[in-house]
């Protein structure tokens, strides 16, 4: 029988799945978004979890407006890149580095 | 729900109302008369207060199923937002228009940013309070690449939302976890459970409260989670720089206050450890690195996190008086750090930024004056009396004091003394040292009229800081 614990499980696993693609990854800025969506997605299984174990529905009307937000925030962090990629011709990560100190 | 609750809600309303019409002006509006956008949006706010004195009254309302409510405390934090992000707006105008970047985005963006800000100070619900933390981030981050031709601004935007995002998701992670324990997003029925219950307060509710405080902690720019801060001060055009300096404090501010002061204060003894660490290495890292800084930008970035240090330990006590003296310091650090922005903008013309400590040297002989408001200014945020810095700290130290932590206490001052130095060295640099660049200050009238009320507004209630402190303590009694 699958339980609450194995789906919390599950969202823990992919959101530190996320943490570590980000920490580690030093190449490409798009991987870097993809792991932020997946982090958000984490955070909607482990709600969906919630609110089903608690049979409340506030849970699941969250987890619409964090797809919302994701989808504008995925379209400002584009945007954003498209801006880099004009100027500095690279979306390396490991190129960001004119401001440090 | 009844008509009577849109009243209660009519400043986010009427807002939301007022930036559609600033983007229809802005549309018709071509780039030689672009100051017409600007116009508009100071109207705007302007109209704005009026709202906010008109809808404003002494108790407390919660609405729209209670995720919205109405208190003195957000009514004194969503007018100093207007007035803050109105004084940003003001300084912003002639730079944005020397440097070809005075697009009417910059005031809509403003705009939108702080309906988010009121969207936080307003929240009784976790959704709402998501909600607004998000429609302010995301205004952030496309301001700071606002100049879309500058390397810097579009790094540090990139380095903003990737950092920004990853709090945002932390902070939804903690969220998540508060409500499975608890059962609810609403911040007063999660007291209520967590009194009902208190073998509520275990370890699945302190695993969501830690991510919770890495989420909050980020957003203040608190160490370890700070990274971005310096950055961004530094990457973004100077106005951009005023604008997250200046306002946002005050959100993150409500953020900290409606989360962890309304919904888990009974968890005040679980957190309190954790906000102590992160607040005590704030104030020693901030200080310290600030020393090593040649850029003027980046120093007052680093000066942010020694202050936000003050703010956490004085909202660690989690007594009334440390949230008064919290909300005080926070008001009067924004006077100061709105005027030291201000002041670099008003030493910048057409295609140069005075963002170089080095561009202070010898100011004195250039401006008078404003060497004398830029000392002010100074000397308000090392906490030299009677400027109204020093009754900021020592509003906080003895909200400490009086909690017991006399030890923490002495740390602060002798922080304070180590950030004294740094804030000397411009008075320095100002009086003491030969200009290199002898250029005349090209600013217009009304921003040199802003910028000197701004900077006697530190003297003056620094000589008369009783009113504010009393009201501070009345909202938060």
């Amino acid at each position: 029988m699958i339980g609450l614990e194995h789906y919390l499980t599950l969202a823990a696993m992919l959101f530190v799945l996320s943490i570590a693609g980000i920490v580690i990854n030093r190449r490409n800025l798009i991987l870097l978004l993809m792991c932020i969506e997946l982090m958000l997605l984490a955070v909607n299984f482990n709600f969906v979890a919630f609110s089903r174990y608690l049979g409340d529905e506030t849970g699941q009307v969250f987890v619409f407006f964090i797809l919302t937000v994701a989808a504008a925030e995925a379209a400002i962090g584009l945007a954003i890149l498209v801006v880099l990629f004009r100027n500095r011709r690279s979306i390396a990560v490991q190129e960001l580095n004119t401001l440090k100190g | 729900m009844d008509w009577k609750d849109y009243i209660v809600a009519a400043p986010e309303i009427v807002l939301l109302g007022l930036i559609c019409l600033v983007l229809i002006v802005d549309l018709f509006t071509d780039d030689e008369h672009r100051v017409r956008t600007f116009w508009v949006s100071i109207l705007a706010l302007i109209g704005m207060l009026l709202v906010l004195e008109g809808t404003g009254s002494a108790t407390r309302a919660v609405i729209f199923s209670g995720s919205y409510v109405s208190d003195p405390l957000s009514q004194v934090l969503k007018i100093s937002a207007v007035i803050f992000v109105g004084i940003a707006f003001l300084y912003s105008r002639d730079y944005l228009r020397s440097n070809e970047i005075h697009k009417g985005e910059f005031y809509l963006i403003g705009l939108i940013g702080l309906l988010g800000m009121m969207i936080m100070m307003s929240a009784n619900s976790m959704l709402t309070m998501y909600l607004g933390l998000e429609t302010l981030a995301l205004s952030l981050y496309a301001l700071v690449a606002i100049d879309r031709n500058s390397v810097t601004s579009a790094e540090a935007a990139m380095k903003y939302f990737v950092l920004g995002a990853i709090a945002s998701g932390c902070l939804l992670y903690g969220i998540s976890w508060v409500y499975g324990v608890t059962g609810s997003l609403q911040f007063h029925e999660i007291a209520a459970a967590i009194r009902m219950d208190p073998t509520l307060n275990s370890l699945p509710l302190w695993f969501g409260l830690a991510f919770l405080i890495v989420g909050i902690g980020f957003k203040f720019g608190a160490v370890p989670f700070h990274m971005w801060l310096p950055d961004v001060y530094q990457g973004a055009r100077t106005p951009v720089t005023l604008y997250i300096a200046s306002a946002p404090k005050l959100a993150a501010l409500a953020l900290f206050l409606r989360i962890l002061g309304d919904g888990l204060g009974g968890l005040h003894e679980t957190w309190a450890g954790m906000i102590l660490v992160i607040a005590v290495l704030s104030l020693l890292v901030g200080n310290f690195v600030a020393i090593a800084q040649s850029n003027i930008k980046r120093m007052l970035g680093y000066s942010t996190i020694a202050h936000v240090g003050f703010i956490l330990l004085a909202l660690f006590c989690g007594t009334e008086q440390g949230n008064a003296a919290a909300l005080f310091y926070t008001l009067t650090y924004i006077v100061a750090a709105a005027g030291a922005f201000g002041m670099i903008i008003l030493l910048s013309r057409r295609g140069y930024d005075a963002e170089n400590l080095v561009d202070f040297k010898g100011l004195n002989a250039r401006s008078p004056w404003f060497a004398l408001m830029m000392m002010f200014l100074m000397f308000s945020m090392a906490g030299v009396p009677p400027f109204v810095g020093f009754f900021a700290k020592l509003n906080v130290i003895s909200a400490v004091i009086d909690s017991g932590y006399t030890a923490l206490a002495v740390l602060m001052v002798l922080a304070s003394v180590v950030g004294a130095y740094y804030y000397l060295r411009v008075i320095w640099y100002m009086y003491f040292e030969e200009a290199e660049d002898k250029a005349v200050i090209q600013a217009g009238t009304d921003t040199r009229l802003v910028l000197s009320l701004n900077s006697v507004a530190v003297l003056v209630l620094g000589i008369v800081p009783g009113w504010l402190m009393a009201l501070c303590i009345q909202i938060l009694g």
